[in-house]
C-alpha cells in the first residue's frame, strides 16, 4: 500500500520530454515514407516467410523422405488433380507396402481440404498415387501425408503457395 | 548498455532504428489499399489476380461424360421446348422458365422460389452453371440434368411426377424425343400419375409398377433432364466492364468509356482483391470458387428451417438416384472423380453453401440461399460484421470496413453486369410447330 505524490517535473525531465517529441515525430516520418513499401510486400507475402515450399521434405521424426509430383508438375487452383508421392526411407531404400492417409487445408482460414484425397495406387519403387487433391483457394495450404508402414509411423507437411 | 549505446546515436539514426523496429507492427494496422492511389500501379500479385478474374480466362466448357447428348443440338433444342413448358407440373402452369425468368438472368428475384407452392430456397441463376462440379445451394447435384430432375418432382415446385412426363413426352415429342434418345417407351397401360414423390398415392401407383417399367420411365425422365441441360449449357456469360477495364489495364491501353472505372469503383476493385477478402471464395473467371462455406447469413424466415446446408446436401448427391455414378449416367467409371473424392463429413460442411457467382450480382436482389438480404449493402454490413453463424462456424472474420469502404465496393460490384452471351432466339420458347397440330395429338 503506497501512493505517488505528484511532483513538478524538473527542468532536466522536460528537456528529455521535448528531445523524446523530436525523436518520435522523426521516427512518425520515416514509418510513413517506408509504409507503401512494406504494405506492398504484406500483400503478396500472406504466409509466415519462413515457409518451406520445397516439394523434397523429411517426416517429423526423420522416419522418411518424400518428393511430391503434381501432375503436369503446376498446381492448377479448384481443378480435381493427382499427385505421386515418392517415399524413401532414412536410409534411402524405397518404401513399399505403406499405408498413407491425407489431410491438410488452410491454417489462415481456419479450414480443411475442400476433398477427401487419397492413396489410390502404389506404384512401385515407393511411389505412390493420390487422387482428389484440389485447392480451392489462392495463398497458403498445408499437405499432410501420414505413413505408417514396417519403418515406422510418421507425419510428412508440405507447404503449398498458390 | 544498449540504451546507452542507443543515446550515443545521431538523432537521424536514432529516430530510422526506431521506425525499422516498429514497422512491423504498423504495417498490419494500415490498410493494405490505403497505399494504393486511384492511380497507382497493380503489383504482379495483383495483376495475376485480375487476369484470372477476366472472362477471358475461363477455361473452354469442359465436355459433361454423364450426359452424352449434352452438346447435341438436337437435345438443346429440345431441351428449350420443355424448360419453357408448363405441361411439365403437377397444375400445368409452373414451367423452369417461371422461377427462371430469362429476362432475370433466370431468376426470380423472389426470397424463396414460387412454383406450385414455395420453395424452400432462392431460386439460382443458370448461367455459367455448366462449368460447375455440383448444382444447388447445398450441392446436392452433380451435374445439370441431375439438378433439373429435382424441381420436377419437388412438390412445392413443378408438383409433378415422372410417370405423368412420361405421357407428356410420349403425347406432344416422340419425334423431337426419338431424334434424340430412341424409342419412347410405351406409356399404354401407365397411371396418369406416379412416380417415387411424398404424395402417397402417386408413390403407391409407382411401388405397383414392375421394376423393368419402372427403370424405363426413369430412364425416359433422366433424358428430359440431359435434353434441359444440353439447352442450359448455352446459356453463358458475357464480358462486363470489369473485363473490357482488365484487358486494357494489362495491356497498358488507355480506357474507353466502355472500359473506364470511376476511383470509386478502383477502390472497390483493390479492396476486393485485398482487404476485404472477397477473392478467397469469388475467385476465378466466374467469381466463384464453386465450393461451400458457412458465412454465418443467418436463418431464412420462411425458408427450410435448421437449413444444414451441404452437410445435408452431401449426404444427398452420394446416395442420388441421377448422380455421375448412377446407372442413368453415362460415364465410366473413373470419369465421377468430383463425386469420389467429395469431403463427406466435419463442421466445416454444416450451414455451408455454394460460393454465387458474383457476376451480374447487382441486378439480383435479394441475396443469399433465403433471400435474407435485400440490398448489396446489407451484404456488406454482413461480411463487414462477421456475426456468429447460428449453427455450424462462420468462416468470416471482421473486416473493420469504412462507410466510404462498403460505397466502393458497392460500386465495384455493380461493374459485373452485363447481359448474358445468349442468342435471342434461346431467350425465349422456341415457335411451336403449329398450335392446331399440338392440339389435334393430344
Amino acid at each position: 500500500m503506497f501512493s505517488v505524490a505528484p511532483s513538478r517535473p524538473s527542468a532536466t525531465a522536460r528537456a528529455h520530454a521535448f528531445a523524446f517529441a523530436r525523436l518520435w515525430r522523426r521516427t512518425a516520418a520515416i514509418i510513413l515514407a517506408s509504409t507503401p513499401i512494406l504494405t506492398g510486400c504484406m500483400h503478396s507475402a500472406g504466409a509466415p516467410s519462413n515457409l518451406d515450399f520445397s516439394r523434397t521434405r523429411a517426416s517429423e521424426h526423420g522416419i522418411y523422405r518424400a518428393e511430391i509430383a503434381p501432375e503436369g508438375d503446376s498446381i492448377p487452383q479448384g481443378k480435381l488433380q493427382k499427385w505421386t508421392l515418392h517415399l524413401d526411407a532414412a536410409n534411402g531404400a524405397p518404401v513399399s507396402a505403406a499405408s498413407v492417409s491425407v489431410d491438410g487445408g488452410m491454417p489462415q482460414h481456419g479450414h480443411g481440404l475442400p476433398t477427401k484425397p487419397r492413396v489410390t495406387r502404389e506404384l512401385g519403387n515407393g511411389n505412390y498415387l493420390v487422387e482428389g487433391m484440389k485447392f480451392n483457394m489462392g495463398g497458403w495450404w498445408v499437405v499432410k501425408f501420414h505413413v505408417d508402414s514396417e519403418a515406422g509411423n510418421d507425419t510428412l507437411v508440405f507447404n503449398l503457395n498458390l | 548498455m544498449f540504451i546507452f549505446a542507443f543515446m550515443r546515436l545521431r538523432p537521424r539514426f536514432r529516430a530510422a532504428l526506431i521506425a525499422f523496429v516498429l514497422s512491423p507492427a504498423l504495417m498490419f494496422m494500415t490498410p493494405p489499399h490505403a497505399a494504393k492511389g486511384k492511380d497507382a500501379p497493380w503489383s504482379p500479385a495483383e495483376r495475376t489476380l485480375l487476369r484470372s478474374l477476366s472472362l477471358g480466362s475461363l477455361a473452354p466448357l469442359a465436355p459433361d461424360p454423364s450426359n452424352r447428348y449434352a452438346d447435341e443440338e438436337s437435345a438443346a433444342r429440345l431441351g428449350q421446348r420443355l424448360f419453357f413448358d408448363a405441361r411439365l407440373s403437377g397444375n400445368g402452369e409452373v414451367s423452369c422458365a417461371t422461377c427462371h425468368v430469362p429476362q432475370q438472368d433466370f431468376q426470380d428475384g423472389r426470397p424463396l422460389g414460387k412454383g406450385v407452392g414455395t420453395a424452400g430456397r432462392r431460386t439460382m441463376p443458370i448461367a455459367g452453371t455448366a462449368h460447375s462440379p455440383w448444382q444447388f445451394w447445398d450441392g446436392r447435384a452433380d451435374s445439370q440434368w441431375g439438378q433439373a430432375l429435382g424441381p420436377l418432382e419437388s412438390p412445392a415446385e413443378h408438383g409433378g411426377d415422372r410417370v405423368q412426363y412420361a405421357h407428356v413426352i410420349a403425347r406432344e415429342y416422340r419425334a423431337e424425343y426419338e431424334t434424340v434418345f430412341g424409342h419412347v417407351p410405351d406409356v399404354r397401360g401407365l397411371p396418369e400419375r406416379a412416380g417415387p414423390v411424398p404424395d402417397p398415392a402417386r408413390a403407391k401407383a409407382w411401388s405397383r409398377l414392375a421394376p423393368v417399367r419402372q427403370e424405363e420411365i426413369s430412364r425416359m425422365y433422366a433424358n428430359i433432364g440431359k435434353a434441359i441441360a444440353a439447352y442450359e449449357r448455352k446459356i453463358e456469360f458475357a464480358p462486363s466492364r470489369f473485363d473490357r477495364f482488365v484487358e486494357a489495364e494489362l495491356a497498358g491501353r488507355t480506357h474507353t468509356r466502355e472500359s473506364a472505372f470511376s476511383d470509386d469503383e478502383r477502390a472497390g476493385l483493390a479492396l476486393f482483391i485485398g482487404k476485404a477478402n472477397c477473392v478467397t471464395c469469388h475467385n476465378g473467371a466466374l467469381f466463384t470458387d464453386d465450393h461451400f462455406h458457412n458465412t454465418g447469413v443467418p436463418q431464412s424466415r420462411s425458408g427450410v428451417p435448421n437449413d444444414s446446408g451441404r452437410a445435408s446436401g452431401v449426404r444427398s448427391v452420394m446416395a442420388a438416384e441421377f448422380n455421375c455414378t448412377s446407372k442413368y449416367s453415362d460415364a465410366k467409371p473413373g470419369q465421377c472423380d468430383e463425386l469420389r473424392f467429395a469431403a463427406t463429413d466435419g463442421e466445416e460442411l454444416v450451414r455451408a453453401f455454394k460460393t454465387s457467382s458474383l457476376r451480374n450480382v447487382a441486378t439480383r436482389a435479394p441475396f443469399m440461399h433465403g433471400g435474407q438480404f435485400a440490398s448489396l449493402r446489407e451484404v456488406l454490413a454482413h461480411y463487414d460484421r462477421a456475426a456468429a453463424a447460428p449453427a455450424g462456424k462462420s468462416e468470416l472474420k471482421p473486416l473493420h470496413l469504412s462507410n466510404e469502404e462498403v460505397r466502393e465496393l458497392e460500386a465495384f460490384l455493380q461493374t459485373l453486369t452485363s447481359p448474358l452471351a445468349v442468342p435471342p432466339e434461346l431467350m425465349a420458347a422456341p415457335p411451336e410447330k403449329s398450335e392446331a397440330l399440338r392440339t389435334a395429338g393430344r
